[in-house]
């Protein structure tokens, strides 16, 4: 792989940098460092930067812009004609890639000669023959003009790739001699190597932002896409969630109504099993348990929130499930149809959710001053009437905001509701019912062959920009609540 | 906490009254009792959750870790070799050769049993061409005694294990009533047993209708790489982003708005991740699918404010003596925090990772959009380079594909996968635990 190579030369001159910036401060100083203004060792690492720095932010730069310039490139070798037959550019693009990928294959495995690859004036029906023979895929969609587009992307990428590690190499050596040029008794090393470790330290921090910026463009342009594709007002309002398979052309419904509808649901469920069980654990043991209790249930407690959601969702799929089937299924009430239900997923996410309000109802529970108890029990109020007039009313803020933040959980958690919660979408009342929710939706979307361009696969982006904005609605609503009363006992 | 507590719960307990207790002492006291029941109901139940959670993977998982094999000692003379090899059916010939020895083997233990060749594969499968390959790869081992470990097919597997019973099996080509008896003739004789199932953790994924030959170990490997990436790229950058925002941050709105973005990202549902990986990593740079290496930069992504937010509990944790006494003696305040304040508040930032790391492992919803799906995981990579860039699983989302088929065999796997990604969960955890136990300075 060049690319490793590329990184691993960089790296290499940066080393070699280092010891030369250092032997030749200390050089010019006659041997003793302390003839320098900086420690040699810093000598060394101004070097090191100044070849790593620009070599790789080039390298960066360059593989991110290499393939939109190719791409744009190659777009416009590409007739209208093998784009109009209900195709998008975006589907003939990945097919010249894959031709391309063939080609590079079938090079590697010896099936044709490199220039035969480049060839442009090559046979069609020679090539794909070939091609097959090299055991590569080469589906009916390839054409004598996306075969050209191919050679040329192959071409184009190759040369780049080349001026890519020429380019880097280049910098990097540039850096070297800047950096050695430098280096002198007087030269302020330790000033400069110190504000670009800050520099750097910024960009790590500045990583966070970045992230939300890319969640945020992802979803917005591929929710935009879906919209001219689908209308916004049947996405919103559309009570009907039912998306052909067969890809582009069928009639889809695909309201968002229904996806909520199990979503809210199945979290209700949930926060009805955790609020009560969370909070009265958490009143027993802040208030009432001794700390021998307290040290073992309370780490007890909260290993449920440390094990991984798959486990949950087996355990809804295959424990749970069939055991509410025994009471509530065909033998039993009859209320059920099948194991996947709103309950069962709603009752394992509340055991999962359990932590969550426990432990944060604990902290806020114990930041309410010790003094307000004691009011309270000199008036004459037992233990529980204590808790439940003085110390709750406290602490009532936090526990809400702890609460929020549990159905923001609820709301964004997938791993549970795709294994035990039931693919249909459905817009009714019954618990034991199967419905389905917004996250286990963009996976069934998202996962399996789909193309981008349909759709059935852009409305999950909508689902996840829906999402996204519940959740953090959610979280932000909590602190709010949680930072306008805190302070007003403290 | 409280004195005051302690004192006056006896107080409310209205024994010492003089005029004893009237109706509505009483009423009071009843809810009193009745509101610390709820607590401990509360947390009786908490902890009974988790019994059933145990018990329920233990008792479901433990099966997928042995396996049914029957033991046979076969001996294959040259002669018979090119007999078998010259006639029409070749595989055919080497499982009549096998049927007789099974057969001889069985009457010197003293079993009587009637098989037929169908039965044996419905048994053991394809044994004729085990064999032939076994031979034709090794023909030096011709002429003497080899022992041959053949695994039993999965629905024989679960006649042993409580899964198959003669009661709920339907005469299939897959099984009938009658091998059932013969198994149990096996058994007599000491062919048939149980044994710990290797290949369940060496193992690749198998097709969908072989759950016996499932196996985690590819998925583990994915994992494996996985995890690399997130630490090498989590930590330097989480413990960058800490220091800047901890030691080195001016108030201005540029920390406002990295701190809100961290506290944001903490919260975010981790299938949004999932979606930006598949945007930005495969839509847009290209990046191959299904690779560990998509997989890594996912989960760093997710992991990240974990170790911001642990890390920068320990850098404060680090008193500022420490600081003042390092610029005192002439450092600069750069040389302070990494020659000084850093090492001190390593084992917490160790700590914080191997927790962060410990998370993403278990997390598989990101996973399924960028198509590290169970699937994948057909074998081990070729090297380590190919280790991050080949497409493979990880164990989450192989677990999760083995609970999304239909062979109820595969749910055995699922329950096994899931008490060694527990293992390995809990063996991080452990580690963190001691790191923090034995390096955790108290000031």
């Amino acid at each position: 792989m060049p690319l490793f190579w590329l990184i691993l030369a960089v790296l290499g001159v940066a080393l070699a940098g280092f010891i030369l910036g250092r032997s030749r401060a200390l050089g010019h100083a006659g041997g003793d460092s302390r003839g320098l203004h900086s420690l040699p060792n810093y000598y060394g690492w101004n070097v090191a930067l100044k070849i790593m720095v620009p070599a790789f932010g080039l390298l960066v730069v360059w593989l991110l812009l290499q393939p939109l310039y190719i791409t744009s490139q190659i777009s416009e070798m590409i007739p209208e004609a093998s784009v109009a037959d209900g195709g998008s550019l975006g589907l003939v693009l990945a097919e010249v890639r894959r031709a391309a990928e063939g080609l590079d294959a079938a090079v590697a495995s010896g099936a044709m000669t490199e220039e035969f690859a480049r060839d442009v004036r090559a046979d069609f029906a020679d090539v794909t023959q070939r091609l097959k023979d090299a055991g590569q895929i080469v589906t009916g969609t390839i054409t004598q003009p996306i075969l050209n587009a191919a050679q040329s992307y192959r071409i184009m990428t190759a040369t780049g790739n080349m001026a890519m590690s020429v380019a880097v190499l280049v910098l990097a050596l540039a850096g070297l001699a800047w950096g050695l040029r430098q280096t002198g008794v007087s030269f302020r090393a330790r000033n400069v190597v110190e504000t670009s470790v800050r520099a750097l330290l910024i960009a790590a921090a500045s990583v966070a932002i970045l992230t939300t910026v890319g969640i945020v463009l992802s979803l917005v342009f591929n929710t935009v896409e879906f919209f001219r594709l689908y209308p916004a007002s049947e996405f919103f309002f559309g009570t009907n969630w039912a998306p052909s398979f067969s890809g582009r052309g069928g009639a889809s419904d695909l309201g968002v109504i229904p996806l909520l509808w199990g979503t809210f649901y199945i979290s209700i469920v949930a926060l009805l099993v955790a609020v009560p069980i969370g909070l009265f654990a958490a009143i027993y043991l802040s208030e009432y348990a001794s700390s021998r209790v307290r040290s073992i249930a309370k780490p007890a407690i909260e290993v449920l929130a440390g094990i991984p959601t798959i486990v949950y969702g087996l355990f809804a799929l295959l424990t749970v499930g069939p055991l509410l089937m025994e009471v509530f299924g065909k033998e039993g009430l009859g209320w059920m149809q099948s194991g996947t239900s709103v309950m069962t997923a709603g009752l394992v996410m509340g055991i999962m959710l359990i932590p969550f309000v426990s432990s944060l109802s604990d902290d806020i529970i114990n930041a309410v001053p010790q003094a307000m108890r004691d009011g309270s029990y000199g008036l004459g109020a037992t233990q529980s009437e204590t808790i439940r007039q003085v110390v709750l009313p406290a602490a009532l803020p936090g526990i809400v905001g702890a609460i929020l933040l549990a159905a923001s959980r609820a709301i964004g958690e997938t791993m549970i509701v795709v294994l035990g919660a039931g693919a249909a979408a459905r817009l009714e009342l019954n618990p034991f019912e199967a419905m389905t929710t917004v996250t286990a939706k963009i996976v069934s979307q998202l996962t399996g062959d789909a193309d981008f361009a349909s759709p059935e696969a852009l409305v999950a982006f909508a689902l996840g920009m829906t999402l996204f904005v519940l959740t953090l609605g959610l979280n932000v609503f909590a602190l709010f609540i949680v930072r306008k009363y805190r302070e007003q006992y403290e | 906490m409280t004195d005051a507590s302690i004192d006056t719960a006896p107080a409310a307990g209205g024994k010492g009254s003089l005029l004893g207790s009237d109706a509505r002492t009483k009423k009071r006291n009843a809810a009193e009792k009745r509101f610390r029941l709820y607590g401990m109901a509360a947390i009786a139940i908490g902890l009974f959750f988790l019994l059933v959670l145990f018990v329920s993977i233990i008792r479901s998982g433990a099966p997928a870790f042995t396996r049914t094999v029957v033991d046979v000692e076969f001996t294959l003379t040259q002669a018979e070799f090119e007999a078998a090899e010259s006639e029409l059916f070749k595989t055919k010939a080497y499982s009549n050769l096998f049927i007789q020895k099974l057969k001889s083997q069985l009457d010197a233990a003293g079993v009587e049993a009637e098989f037929d060749e169908s039965a044996i594969e419905r048994l053991l499968g394809k044994v004729g061409s085990t064999l032939r390959e076994f031979y034709r790869a090794n023909p030096e081992q011709l002429g003497q005694p080899v022992d041959f470990e053949l695994a039993a097919s999965s629905r024989v597997d679960g006649y042993f294990k409580g899964r198959v019973s003669r009661d709920t099996l339907q005469d299939s080509r897959f099984l009938q009533v009658s091998d059932l008896d013969l198994v149990d003739r096996l058994e007599e004789a000491g062919v048939i047993r149980q044994a710990f199932n290797w290949p369940f953790i060496t193992g690749a994924d198998s097709g969908v209708d072989n759950p016996g030959g499932a196996g985690i170990g590819a998925s583990v490997v994915g994992s494996f790489f996985m995890m690399l990436v997130v630490l090498a790229l989590s930590l330097p950058i989480g413990v960058a982003a800490s220091i800047y925002l901890e030691e080195f941050a001016p108030k201005n709105r540029w920390t406002d708005l990295i701190e809100v973005n961290i506290s944001n990202l903490a919260a975010v549902p981790s299938i949004v991740f999932g979606i930006l990986g598949l945007a930005v990593f495969i839509q847009f740079m290209h990046l191959p699918q299904s690779a560990p290496l998509v997989g890594g930069l996912v989960l760093t992504l997710m992991t990240l404010p974990t170790i911001i937010i642990s890390t920068r509990a320990s850098l404060r944790a680090v008193p500022p003596s420490i600081r003042d006494a390092a610029l005192g003696v002439g450092a600069s305040k750069m040389q302070a925090v990494f020659h000084h304040v850093l090492p001190l508040a390593m084992p917490g930032i160790l700590t914080g990772t191997i927790i962060g790391l410990a998370q993403a492992l278990g997390e598989t919803a990101p996973l399924l959009l960028i198509g590290m799906v169970g699937f994948v995981a057909r074998g081990y990579p070729d090297g380590f380079i190919a280790g991050f860039t080949e497409p493979n699983s990880a164990m989450p989302a192989q677990i999760y594909t083995w609970a999304t088929r239909a062979d109820a065999g595969f749910y055995e796997k699922a329950w096994g996968g899931i008490i060694i990604l527990l293992a390995f969960l809990l063996t991080m955890n452990i580690i963190a635990i001691i790191l923090r136990r034995r390096f955790e300075r108290r000031w």
